[in-house]
């Protein structure tokens, strides 16, 4: 794609392009490379649940891995939010679900097959900003629907002398407002340096092929070596950053419904 | 100096924030172990936070790195 160009743009593979329908047509919709790997996404999980949801007395091992995932969930709103954690596990599973496998489509090494082109959903701040939205408006509704207008005592620690109130009372009210931008920016940032440093390291490999002398090929087989091993380290960091969203959505539900 | 010089310094020195969040990560979990070998029984019940504290430590050193990437791409 970009091998004959003398540098390699690592910005490239985030680029949105409209597959068919484009507002500049006049059509009102565009259905995107982002689009379709969302769909790709979703019809993953979707056979993934559905392959594991017969029900068996005795469970298979593609159950057993369902089930997994589910218990893995239920258990962290159960030790983090107390008994009434369990009302969240929709929306916290369908998070963890659709990030872990968004990033890890992003990693799979579908740019091999010619034309095709791996797109990360996650590493578009559109879509995990509007994860971290709905989050964070779970965490609001909850907390006024439940609380009414104590929820504001979420700001204020209990025993607080009045000196230190009137310091803390804004960093609380900062901190808060600003948790759906951190919680949003750490996936997609973390996503978006991956597969830069990926990105970077392949435009090594290929410029030591393309370089004269004994010294290309030589950083050519480091370059690789090294992308194994930052290959392995992303794929950690898939499941680390889809459990950290997870785990932080059901921490701030947690404040949400039991105050503090 | 010119813009396009001036831009790659600068998104060089915000890059540096990079690797002081890797202290600080490497602080968590460097904590973490120490602390678990110590008392084994007791470490996996702390692992949600062991996450919190990574997941906090970590955030700073990716601002670092989108601010050196605003940087270094804009016009």
């Amino acid at each position: 794609m970009a091998a004959e160009q003398a540098t390699i743009d690592p910005m490239h593979q985030f680029q949105i392009d409209s597959l068919f329908g484009s507002p500049l047509d006049g059509s009102p919709f565009a259905f995107t490379n982002s689009a379709l790997w969302m769909l790709i996404v979703l019809g993953t999980i979707y056979v993934f649940m559905l392959g594991g949801m017969k029900r068996e007395l005795v469970p298979g091992r593609w159950q057993v891995a369902v089930e997994g995932v589910t218990g893995f969930v239920t258990s962290m709103l159960s030790t983090n939010v107390g008994p009434e954690g369990k009302r969240y596990v929709p929306w916290v599973f369908t998070i963890f679900m659709f990030i872990l496998v968004a990033n890890l489509m992003g990693m799979m090494p579908f740019g091999v097959i010619p034309g095709v082109h791996a797109f990360t959903v996650t590493s578009q701040f559109t879509v995990t900003g509007v994860m971290a939205i709905i989050s964070f408006g779970i965490v609001l509704a909850v907390g006024f629907w439940k609380h009414g207008f104590h929820f504001f005592s979420l700001f204020v620690p209990a025993n607080t002398p009045f000196v230190l109130k009137l310091l803390i009372v804004p960093i609380e009210f900062i901190s808060f407002m600003v948790r759906p931008f951190s919680l949003a920016l750490r996936l997609f940032v973390a996503m978006i340096a991956g597969h830069i440093l990926v990105k970077v390291f392949g435009s090594f490999i290929v410029g030591g092929l393309n370089a004269e002398g004994m010294m290309g090929p030589a950083i050519s087989l480091l370059s690789f070596v090294f992308i194994v091993g930052v290959s392995a380290l992303e794929l950690l960091v898939c499941a680390i950053q889809a459990y950290v969203f997870a785990l932080l959505t059901s921490l701030y539900i947690n404040d949400a419904v039991n105050l503090h | 100096m010119d813009f396009a010089s001036a831009q790659v310094i600068g998104a060089g020195l915000a890059a540096i924030g990079v690797g002081a969040a890797a202290i600080g990560v490497g602080h968590v979990f460097g904590s973490f172990l120490e602390s678990a070998i110590r008392n084994p029984a007791a470490a996996d019940g702390q692992q949600g936070r062991l996450f919190i504290g990574f997941a906090a430590a970590e955030l700073l050193g990716l601002i670092a790195f989108a601010v050196a990437m605003i940087i270094l791409y804009a016009r």
